[in-house]
């Protein structure tokens, strides 16, 4: 397929997901406005020039110093013209920062110079990301050294994966196939080998894939983040009934806490990410600071099973009578 | 262009000026004359020039083959961090506003030098320093980081000269906030008697707007640089998560010069063009005083904008709503600069000259730089051609195509008034239509493969990428060859060019109608006093008198 040279020669890239033709409706829109005004611009340039070429060397022009009805004009269109984009795209972007309720979570971990990629059920990739079609999608990122950017032009879906904080995106890919994965932040020296491929699947073929063995390890996240949970000692402080020194973790995900100073904050997975790394930087009232930072001591990847185990705890009976 | 073609009687004259006035290297390197200082950035930048051009031509022969076999990955990441650095610090901050900036406002004033000649020696100085220093960083192997120096990369994980190379941005910087601070006191303070604000030509305008944004936005990067250097050196944590920093806080900093810097190249080629396209139409400017409040319109929202580059950083999007609106408005003033200067010519007397040639291809190009910025700006879009090529090319139509066209504009507007000698037109005219097209061809198909989604800074790249990365580079040979032609041609007509007049061209403005050609050392026989409006190329009594 990529032996012989133009043989792939496109003008136009493909769409394969939900957001694509919005993005590109737009983008034409943008596209058909810019061509209109550069071929008047160039059209009347040109004109102008020939028809009031310099004949007479001792021709002097009437000058005009001016015209408000002219200045109105030409500001208010250009003025209505941005404001269609403005809006537009504010309502793309918008529209699709939120993921649906339904979307599954992938992990992402970018580093020098790969993705990696950790499925729900615990498969996990690199530099290939597989995703079922019609199905919402969506990749909670992190980045172990650099800035990184997870770009895949096909689904026309791009952001920075930011060190230090989860980075979120999301697609329902609507076409079965393969496309491009680039890292589009410099990440250094083979930042332009920090690609890979996405491969769109149906549901079945998808289902599939996930049962044929990968490396051996097939725990799921949650799974690795309760034996790790039980490692790191969490749950001495922790403790599921709710009194030890620090908070219950039972069904903590997705309420809001307090905290000492008032400020309240929902507990999401940048909530939880915060607490495992920078544990002293909120409070929850009514408790000490007393836990210690775990930031250079677990991975990534540790983190998000941490997160991923917090999820269940409570999901299913806790042991000795929490509430 | 013999030498026997009958001269002016005025330059018959054996009149000192300002050129041969005195001798030496001592009489250059020490001068505090204003026309020789903007000479003097004319030769160090043209050179910078040439440097990142190099750069440059490794960057689009490497990109010739998708595989990435001329440079290794380290060569190709240095040389297009060495081409940014180079071109964005040494280039085009200083560009317009250093050379002819230094060498008209004073001229155009009515003053005999700006208001502080010592201090802008010194700017020349920390120029050179600056460039000595960044010279000294890329000689020793260069780094690559880009020339935007993302931390955490930047501070922590690359190797080579980075600090070196901040340093010289750094003190480069002292060149021109010092030059935007002389430039302000100036226009304030040493305009001739009866030269009123709105009596100024656009250029100066132009300059003032531009100064502006140099006093106020270059510290900022000074501060980013100087943390970006304690972080790298001492390990202070101010943007690496890992020693507690935040890497969104580097980028707002930085683009909150960065993006201003646009302007700061911009602003003061559109001041060039509004006298280029007077002079060439024969007629006053249409809209002046809306022309000149768009410059200070686009100096003002230009320190408003600065998080479109960050729609996908992590920002909030709420912020980004609010960059996205302030950012699309910038398009108001631009669009009705190009559409009063095409209402200047509609009427005029319009004469095909190579800076007016220059002129319209700025309209040209400007024009699509301006229009794919508004892509950029909306939210929508920027998700799919954030950080690919479709980015380079829009920063390189406004920052290459317009800025230098815009330059070259100029330049070639005020030659005769420098050298008081006028280049080969012939050759003229062909290096601004190759220019014109050689930088089209260059730029325009990146537009296309930006949207199929190639992304910046890759030494690799897909195969299907290839046939608009051989257009590009096909595109690049003729602009570096347009770009080649002013050297020869500017160089053999001060050696040969035919001597000129004050005014060849028949220009309003007092350093056409009462500066000699070249100008005397003082510029003017005592102080001129301006008793009509500004570009009166109607009027026909005496502009201006003693």
């Amino acid at each position: 397929m990529w032996e012989q040279p133009f043989k792939d020669l496109d003008f136009f890239p493909e769409a394969a997901s939900t957001i694509a033709w919005e993005i590109d409706a737009l983008y034409l829109f943008a596209v058909a406005m810019s061509v209109f005004f550069t071929i008047l611009i160039f059209a009347v340039m040109i004109f102008i020039s020939l028809k009031f070429k310099r004949r007479d060397e001792d021709f002097v022009p009437k000058p005009v110093h001016g015209s408000v009805p002219l200045e109105i004009l030409w500001s208010v269109i250009p003025f209505i013209i941005t404001q269609v984009l403005f809006g537009w795209g504010a309502y793309v972007f918008f529209k699709y920062s939120q993921p649906p309720v339904d979307a599954m979570d992938i992990h992402v971990v970018g580093k020098q110079w790969m993705w990696k990629i950790q499925h729900p059920e615990g498969k996990r990739e690199i530099n290939e990301l597989h995703v079922p079609v019609d199905q919402p999608v969506r990749l909670i990122m992190s980045s172990e050294d650099v800035l990184h950017s997870f770009f895949v032009p096909a689904f026309r879906v791009k952001r920075d994966v930011v060190p230090g904080r989860y980075q979120k995106l999301w697609f329902e890919a609507d076409k079965v196939g393969e496309y491009h994965l680039f890292c589009a932040e410099y990440c250094g020296n083979e930042h332009s080998k920090m690609i890979g491929t996405v491969y769109v699947m149906t549901a079945s073929e998808y289902d599939e894939w996930l049962r044929t063995p990968g490396n051996g390890e097939e725990e799921t996240p949650a799974q690795a983040g309760e034996r790790l949970f039980s490692e790191l000692r969490c749950e001495s402080c922790h403790s599921a009934a709710g009194v030890g020194r620090a908070p219950s973790l039972a069904n903590i995900y997705g309420t809001v806490v307090t905290m000492e100073g008032g400020e309240r904050s929902r507990v999401d997975e940048a909530y939880l990410r915060e607490s495992i790394l920078d544990p002293k930087r909120h409070i929850v009232a009514g408790f000490e600071s007393t836990m210690p930072t775990f930031q250079g001591q677990i991975t990534e990847e540790q983190v998000f099973e941490l997160i991923a185990y917090i999820r269940t705890i409570g999901a299913e009976p806790v042991v000795s009578g929490g509430e | 262009m013999s030498t026997a073609s009958p001269a002016i009687p005025q330059q018959e004259r054996p009149k000192p000026n300002y050129l041969n006035h005195a001798h030496g290297f001592a009489s250059w390197l020490l001068t505090i004359d204003h026309k020789r200082i903007g000479l003097l950035y004319i030769a160090v930048i043209s050179l910078m020039f040439a440097i990142g051009g190099v750069y440059a031509g490794l960057i689009r022969l490497e990109l010739l083959t998708p595989e990435g076999d001329l440079l290794s990955t380290e060569t190709y990441n240095r040389a297009f961090t060495g081409h940014g650095v180079v071109m964005t610090f040494f280039v085009l901050v200083p560009l317009i506003p250093a050379t002819l900036g230094n060498f008209l406002l004073p001229l155009m004033l009515g003053a005999r030098d700006v208001a502080f000649p010592r201090l802008n020696l010194l700017s020349w100085y920390c120029y050179i320093v600056g460039v000595g220093i960044a010279a000294t960083a890329l000689l020793l192997g260069g780094l690559d980081t880009g020339w935007t120096f993302y931390a955490p990369y930047s501070s922590t994980y690359a190797n080579g000269s980075v600090v070196l190379a901040l340093m010289g941005a750094f003190v480069a910087g002292f060149s021109s906030i010092l030059t935007g601070l002389n430039f302000v006191v100036t226009i304030h303070k040493m305009r001739a008697p009866g030269l009123t604000w709105f009596r100024l030509p656009l250029f100066v305008w132009a300059i003032y707007a531009t100064s502006l944004i140099q006093v106020l936005a270059t510290p900022v990067v000074a501060i980013t640089l100087t943390l970006l250097m304690l972080e790298r050196v001492l390990g202070v944590g101010i943007f690496d998560p890992a020693l507690g920093g935040d890497p969104i806080l580097f980028q707002h900093m930085f683009w909150f010069y960065s993006h201003p810097v646009v302007y700061i190249m911009i602003l003061p080629a559109m001041g060039v063009m509004s006298e280029v396209i007077s002079c060439f139409s024969r007629k006053a400017v249409f809209g002046y005083k809306v022309i000149a409040y768009s410059s200070m319109a686009i100096a003002i929202l230009g320190f408003l904008v600065w998080g479109h580059h960050m729609f996908l950083s992590g920002q909030s999007t709420y912020a980004g709503l609010l960059f996205s609106f302030l950012t699309v408005l910038i398009a108001v003033p631009s669009a009705v600069k190009i559409f009063n200067w095409l209402a200047t010519m509609w009427g005029g007397s319009i004469e095909m000259t190579t800076p007016m040639l220059y002129a319209m291809g700025f309209i040209g190009v400007f024009t699509i730089g301006g229009l794919t910025g508004l892509f950029l700006s909306t939210m929508g879009i920027d998700i799919h051609v954030h950080d690919t090529y479709f980015v380079v090319s829009h920063f390189h139509y406004v920052m290459v195509g317009s800025a230098i066209m815009g330059y070259l504009a100029g330049l070639h507007f005020w030659w005769p008034k420098m050298f008081g000698v006028m280049y080969n037109q012939v050759a003229a005219r062909t290096a601004a239509v190759l220019i014109f097209l050689g930088f089209n061809f260059t730029f325009f198909p990146q537009f296309i493969v930006g949207y199929l989604g190639m992304p910046r800074r890759y030494h690799h790249y897909p195969p299907e990428f290839q046939f608009f990365n051989i257009a590009s580079t096909m595109g690049a040979t003729v602009l570096a060859l347009g770009y080649l032609l002013p050297l020869f041609y500017l160089t053999y007509s001060l050696i040969n060019g035919k001597k000129v007049g004050a005014n060849p061209w028949g220009a309003k403005g007092l350093e056409w109608e009462m500066a000699d050609s070249p100008p005397d050392p003082e510029n003017f026989e005592g102080t001129p006093v301006v008793t009509e409006e500004v570009y009166a190329y109607a009027k026909e009594e005496e502009a201006v008198v003693h």
